[in-house]
């Protein structure tokens, strides 16, 4: 939706509910079929889960079932290659997937469990990304890298306050 | 960056920013505003400024309290790149799903226009 470009931005939010956890969420104009669709179909996720411009998605491999692992794998374009993966822990078609996680470059201090939730509501789904880190120092380190999931500290309220100071 | 970070982790100290942001304050209105006992709330605004977040001065007496911008000017700056990332994604996700929605009305016209025929 051009229209909504720049609001769009303002539609995710992230926060620290306690201190091991960070959530992220983002409501999408879509049923949650498909919303749920887009983060488990391997061909639809390797469209848009790429991080920053420039990098691309070689590998998705995904065995949606309780027990089944998942590898991703990104390449940049200096060919610098970041992986990760896990195991499904859960899986609630199209509600709820529950995994392990864990990057090649393990800069999580160590395995994250990730917990994703589709909620639908008047054909919109509100996504609800939570990563739980094995400590609160394992957290902190995660927050001084710059990519992917558990970046986020709940700082989307400072937002507010930077703007108000500005 | 990592000291502001953690300077704010800690719930009160970020309540405390929070009411700074309404102008600078004597501790004593803060522990009344924060229902903390004083020396909690002066070792959070301790440990705020040795990160670099808050400044005092003393006026007969009041020590008052007043945010500086630089290390928040900073933080804005990392927090803006890491939305940028995912929001990049997710307005990626987002062409994806209209293109899925797109689809589906498309198989629903034709099996409609099937039938109607």
């Amino acid at each position: 939706m051009n229209s909504e470009g720049p609001t769009n931005t303002g539609g995710l939010f992230v926060t620290t509910p306690s201190d091991r956890e960070i959530v992220m969420t983002r409501v999408f104009r879509a049923p949650r079929r498909l919303v749920f669709d887009a983060w488990t179909k391997p061909e639809l996720v390797k469209r848009w889960l790429l991080g920053p411009p420039g990098w691309a998605m070689p590998v998705c491999e995904i065995d949606l079932r309780v027990g089944g692992a998942y590898r991703f794998e990104w390449l940049g374009q200096d060919g610098t290659v970041m992986g990760m993966g896990g195991i499904y822990r859960e899986i609630v078609i199209p509600e709820r997937i529950v995994n392990t996680q864990l990057f090649d470059e393990d800069w999580t201090g160590g395995e994250t469990l990730g917990t994703l939730l589709f909620v639908e509501h008047d054909g919109k789904t509100t996504l609800t990304n939570k990563v739980l880190y094995s400590s609160r120092e394992a957290r902190d380190a995660a927050l001084r890298t710059n990519m992917a999931d558990g970046v986020e500290a709940g700082y989307a309220r400072l937002d507010e306050i930077l703007r108000s100071m500005a | 960056m990592e000291t502001t970070f953690r300077a704010l982790a800690e719930p009160h100290r970020f309540q405390i920013v929070e009411l700074l942001r309404g102008g600078p304050q004597p501790v004593g209105e803060m522990v009344d505003q924060l229902g903390l006992r004083q020396p909690q709330v002066s070792k959070h605004l301790r440990v705020l400024s040795e990160a670099g977040l808050v400044d005092v001065r003393i006026d007969a007496q009041r020590r008052i309290y007043a945010l500086r911008p630089a290390p928040l000017q900073e933080l804005e700056v990392w927090l803006e790149r890491y939305r940028r990332i995912w929001e990049g994604s997710f307005q990626r996700l987002d062409a994806v799903l209209e293109e899925l929605k797109a689809g589906e009305a498309n198989a629903k016209k034709k099996r409609r226009s099937r039938r109607d025929r």
